[in-house]
């Protein structure tokens, strides 16, 4: 394992750009602030190569004494979980810069500093192997992001940003609860991993499963802790929708799989059913909130609470296939979501509104801009050949191995989700533009171009080859599941399937007839 | 691993017009028509190769892998694949070369050429594909495409509706071709065709607990739970009842795309699915039953409807419907060879058709209403011609390739046993009714007194060598089709097939006579009423009131959709935002934060700042402690 300190470097490399805006204009502040993060993905772009994919340990991994009673270390380390969230939040934080470059016209220093701050924190949050740590990095997101949405927000800004944060708060109070009852319980560490390794007793499983559930469904966010989302991103600028969206949200997902699943195994096969009803609760109705939506963020903001729960359909049908299509559906909406955000941010700056009927016809005077969003579009409704359609495709397999029904009921969101996209891009894209703003709609200009292609270059990327990210991600989700002591179907239907079945078609919620039988 | 080229050639024209399409404009044919040539070319070596037994198994990469899923992207090519890839090259590149002259001038010239090279690449990886998932993909993509194309004029709204309302309606079709998907691999373990035909013989008896999860009892066969999910993609794609609905206005794309993609190549994917899945379908007589009806009863109300539209393309386009209708049937009645034949023949003589509509729309300035055309023989000679051929074939007048293959198939479907005997009757019957419609078409648009609108009457004149020539290829396809031994070339794709079974002598002979009678029958009477008594329609139409408004409205299946699925699911989506989501989701959230601020305000009364309220309330408090102390 390598000893230089790649982790440490990305998580603080950040925090010297975040003081440096400080200390120059507003106009130098954007250059610092676009360095810094180019840098900073730079930095965490030979990851890719050097990430070892045969090992499920930690690796990169880093740790020193911070605290001596009660023992806190300050340790980092990333696995094939972690790995794709930081790149792809690396990979993110320079388009959120560009796209700022001229939406953000006031305190420009403490915007772009916020920007930065909110990235080390994040990173910090993925490679955190310390409990304490990670609660820091954890409760340090709140603030960047609370004052990105109260003070460059839109006109209902502090409503949305007070009850952002009131809200993620009260979960994470539970979450520092089920912290310190780990800490007394589990022998009086903070160590996550040590911790992961640790038998608790079924009810004290169960406690700690809602103290989570409370602080992780809140930011997923799962139904019917979602009312907060459409709010924040509706008033947050367009850098902070991409963070929330791209970003924050898979937070709640990575703490169901980093400390729900490894910690609390039986907690979680007790909670399944209920997980699983509220994903695909959350995957119908999100869908038809879209559908009802005039406002173009509305709509993308519900598509979000209808796309997380794939994720953590995923999470919660525990098998391979379920939990790697949740964590590529994880990076998937990120670059989807962020990039469809982007446009609506790039669309904002021309009308001075997000409304769909004020923003029709865009393909006659900005035809690149336009195959841009139907790009995003197309991958947001899961067509093959994009990311999402891996993802999706991933998880729905893995349903399928729970039960047959719950995936019918979750593929009906995939009907959906092309019907409220579809609609937005028949009034978006095509027809003629609302006279009123027809002057303005000028095509995208080359830093426009320069942050969405390289967007676009993913969907398509991870769309065609999704195999180099799995194959990163095996041996960490195998080794998660194997956590989980493997329950009769985490493994999916055997090669070959038939002349074995008993053992498949037992976890089928629809057995054989002749197995009924023989029962 | 040269044949990667067949698929690969289209998709590097695509990448280059595409990206290029400012800078390449008006010369986007130039690279896109070498490129089909090519593909084209290749795919003849490729049947030379499969014709001598070589089969061609490549796999390019592995596309994703996930526990003991492991899909790759490959190509393979056996007879079947083969003579579906000649198909799709030849018409695309046909279709490429008039787009030359249909397009021409247009602000979205190169755009259009960019989606038709994708669309081809994506339908001959379609038919080349070695495994279902494979398949499903490309089959979304060749989907994508066809949104793309049909709302290639984006400003004209009901071209964006009807390219909505084809993408909504495939998908879900294809929501049931994705389940049927997952059953194969959670049955098989596997998606690739090799491993899954082997096996099939294993589950044809299992059966499953459909209520299980709710504690009843349905067991359903896993064969034919698979094969009907798999089924109702087909359905969707092939525009079979009840998802044909996108079909007709699918029309609203410029005329080439009808021709390529809406005639016929991506509409037959459907049938050409079921005829790759025959294994499977073979092993579940229920599914089989199934498809067989579906496709009857699509067969005969696509040529109901047709026989009273008035828009050009759209009498084609119920034509086409109509068509599949047959191809379906046919493969439903496991005459899968047969059905095979008629998907070729009738992708080049419904190609022709299309394409001559378009040299009619184009000469009277993209006129497409027949009432406002007739008299144009003379003046379209090449046009009407060839139209002509691909209307006899479309009826299955003698020797034309149309009437072998009909012929075929309804023979094949007459010696597949009762069910088989009852839908050949019907597959006459509509024969008779194909050729009336047809003819009606021929009639009115070419023969009689024109009705051209006088602006353009005088300069209506033959379009450009670009569009006439293709034209004049397919109308010897047409005939020539019906020449060259494909059902025998075929047949050894689908030996699971009783081999005699369409060679019953006198049957074959009586049907082919009827086939023969009802198709003559059929042009007599458009003649009968189109050109000598041409007041007689109307006065039919009047007679016959509820049955001309019936077909008129096609059935009023769009407006009962409209009522049942569309408006409710938007009122509904309206409804739970605002009664739930707002009302008492976030009303909750809200009334939380209400009630936290009431009672902060509460407590705050005792803050009043006034040491008087002090005083009392310490005096008080201690009167109060002091009495329990005391009382205790």
């Amino acid at each position: 394992m390598t000893s230089f300190p790649w982790l440490s470097l990305i998580v603080f490399f950040p925090l010297i750009g975040a003081v440096l805006c400080f200390l120059v204009k507003a106009e130098s502040s954007r250059w610092v602030a676009l360095g810094f993060t180019v840098g900073n993905f730079l930095i965490s772009l030979p990851l890719w190569w050097l990430f070892d994919s045969s090992t499920a340990n930690m690796q990169f991994v880093e740790r020193a004494s911070w605290i001596s009673s009660p023992p806190v270390n300050y340790s980092l380390g990333m696995d094939g979980i972690s790995f794709p969230l930081v790149l792809m939040t690396t990979f993110l934080m320079p388009f959120c810069v560009t796209v700022s470059w001229t939406a953000i016209e006031k305190r420009v220093q403490l915007f772009m500093s916020m920007l930065l701050v909110m990235e080390a924190a994040m990173v910090g949050v993925f490679v955190a192997l310390d409990f304490v740590l990670f609660y820091v990095f954890w409760e340090v997101m709140l603030i960047p992001m609370y004052l990105l949405i109260g003070v460059w927000g839109g006109p209902n800004r502090l409503y949305a940003a007070i009850k952002f944060f009131l809200y993620t708060l009260a979960g994470s109070l539970l979450l520092l609860v089920a912290i310190l009852a780990l800490y007394f319980q589990g022998g009086h560490t903070f160590d996550i991993l040590e911790l992961s390794r640790g038998t608790y007793g079924a009810s004290l499983q169960m406690w700690l499963f809602l103290a989570f559930f409370a602080a992780f469904a809140v930011k997923v966010p799962m139904f019917p802790f979602h009312t907060w989302l459409p709010d924040a991103h509706v008033e947050a600028p367009t850098a902070g929708s991409v963070i929330l969206a791209s970003v924050l949200l898979k937070m709640g997902t990575y703490g169901f799989l980093r400390f729900t699943l490894p910690m609390l195994p039986d907690a979680t096969v007790a909670f399944t059913k209920p997980m699983i009803a509220l994903s695909i609760v959350a995957i119908i109705y999100g869908a038809y909130m879209a559908l009802a939506q005039s406002d173009i963020k509305k709509l993308i903001a519900y598509s979000s609470v209808s796309h997380m729960g794939f994720v953590t359909l995923g999470i919660f049908v525990l098998n391979i296939q379920g939990i790697e299509g949740a964590v590529m559906q994880m990076v998937n909406h990120g670059i989807t979501t962020g990039g469809l955000f982007l446009c609506v941010g790039i669309i904002y700056e021309r009308t001075h509104s997000r409304q769909i009927l004020d923003n029709t016809g865009l393909a006659g005077p900005m035809p690149r801009y336009a195959m841009f969003l139907m790009i995003f579009a197309l991958s947001s409704l899961g067509l093959p050949g994009t990311n999402s359609f891996v993802g999706e495709f991933l998880v729905l397999a893995g349903t399928f191995v729970w039960s047959q029904f719950a995936t019918a009921f979750a593929a009906l969101g995939v009907i959906l989700a092309a019907a409220y996209i579809l609609w937005l891009m028949q009034r978006v894209v095509f027809g003629t533009p609302a006279p009123a703003h027809r002057a303005h709609l000028l095509d995208l200009n080359a830093r426009e171009t320069a942050t969405l292609v390289p967007l676009i270059v993913l969907v398509f990327v991870l769309g065609i080859f999704p195999n180099p990210l799995l194959t990163r991600m095996h041996a960490s989700v195998t080794n998660l599941l194997n956590a989980q002591k493997a329950p009769a179907y985490a493994t999916a239907p055997q090669q070959p399937a038939l002349p074995q079945p008993a053992a498949t078609m037992a976890a089928m919620s629809s057995s054989s007839s002749e197995q009924a039988a023989a029962r | 691993m040269m044949y990667a080229l067949i698929p690969l050639l289209p998709l590097f024209s695509f990448l280059i017009v595409g990206i290029g399409e400012q800078w390449i404009k008006d010369r986007a044919h130039l690279v896109a028509v070498p490129a089909m040539v090519g593909s084209f070319l290749l795919s003849l070596m490729a049947l030379h190769d499969v014709a001598t037994g070589q089969a061609v198994n490549v796999t390019l990469y592995t596309w994703l892998t996930s526990g003991n899923l492991d899909i790759h992207i490959g190509i393979s090519i056996d007879r079947l694949t083969a003579v579906m890839l000649i198909l799709v090259t030849t018409v695309s590149t046909l279709v490429h070369i008039y787009t030359i002259g249909y397009m021409h001038g247009e602000p979205g010239y190169a755009r259009f050429f960019a989606y038709i090279a994708l669309f081809t690449f994506s339908m001959l990886m379609l038919v080349m594909a070695d495994n279902l998932l494979q398949l499903f993909v490309f089959w979304e993509a060749v989907g994508l495409c066809s949104y793309l194309l049909i709302g290639h004029w984006y400003e004209r709204a009901s071209a964006c509706a009807a390219a909505t309302k084809a993408f909504l309606v495939n998908r879900v079709g294809d929501f049931g071709f994705i389940l049927g998907l997952f059953l194969v691999w959670y049955s098989f373990g596997s998606l690739d065709y090799a491993t899954v035909f082997a096996q099939a013989g294993q589950l044809a008896s299992k059966t499953t607990n459909l209520l299980g999860p709710f504690g009843g009892t349905w067991d359903v066969s896993v064969m034919t739970m698979i094969c009907l999910l798999l089924f109702t993609g087909a359905v969707g794609k092939s525009a079979q009842v009840p998802l044909h609905v996108w079909l007709p206005d699918a029309m609203e794309g410029p005329t080439p795309i009808s021709a390529l993609i809406h005639a016929a190549t991506m509409v037959t994917a459907g049938v050409f699915m079921v005829a790759r899945l025959a294994p499977l379908y073979n092993l579940s007589p229920t599914a089989m039953t199934v498809v067989a009806l579906v496709g009857a009863l699509t067969m005969m109300l696509g040529a109901t409807i047709a026989l009273t539209q008035t828009d050009i393309k759209r009498v084609v386009a119920y034509s086409t419907m109509s068509q599949l209708g047959y191809m379906v049937m046919a493969c439903g009645l496991g005459a899968y060879s047969a059905g095979m034949y008629h998907l070729l023949t009738h992708g080049a003589f419904k190609a022709l058709l299309f394409l001559g509509c378009g040299s009619v729309i184009i000469a009277l300035h993209h006129e497409q209403d027949m009432r406002h055309m007739g008299g144009l023989k003379d003046k379209l000679p090449v046009t009407y011609w060839t139209f002509l051929v691909g209307s006899l074939a479309l009826a299955g007048f003698p020797l034309t390739a149309g009437f072998f293959s009909k012929d075929d198939l309804l023979v094949s479907s007459w010696s597949a046993g009762p069910l088989g005997q009852v839908l050949t009757i019907c597959g006459l019957v509509t024969a008779g009714l194909t050729a009336f419609y047809s003819f009606r078409l021929v009639f009115v648009t070419f023969w009689g007194k024109s009705h051209v609108d006088p602006h353009h009457a005088g300069h209506v004149h033959e379009p450009s060598t670009t569009m006439t020539a293709p034209l004049m290829v397919l109308a010897v396809l047409s005939i020539v089709a019906g020449y060259l031994g494909i059902p025998a070339f075929l047949e050894p794709v689908f030996h699971g097939e009783g081999a005699g079974a369409h060679h019953e002598g006198s049957a074959a002979l009586s049907i082919m006579a009827l086939a023969t009678l009802m198709g003559l029958t059929g042009i007599g009477a458009a003649y009968y009423l189109y050109v000598l008594n041409p007041g007689l329609p109307d006065r039919l139409a009047q007679q016959w009131r509820a049955a001309y408004e019936l077909s008129l409205h096609k059935w009023y299946i769009d407006e009962a959709y409209d009522r049942s699925f569309v408006r409710p699911t938007l009122s509904a989506a309206q409804g739970l935002w605002k009664h739930v989501d707002v009302a008492i989701i976030d009303g909750a959230v809200n009334g939380v934060a209400r009630a936290v601020a009431w009672g902060g305000w509460l407590i705050r009364l005792t803050q009043s700042g006034q040491t008087q309220h002090y005083a009392l309330g310490m005096t008080l408090g201690a009167v109060v402690i002091l009495t329990v102390y005391l009382l205790l």
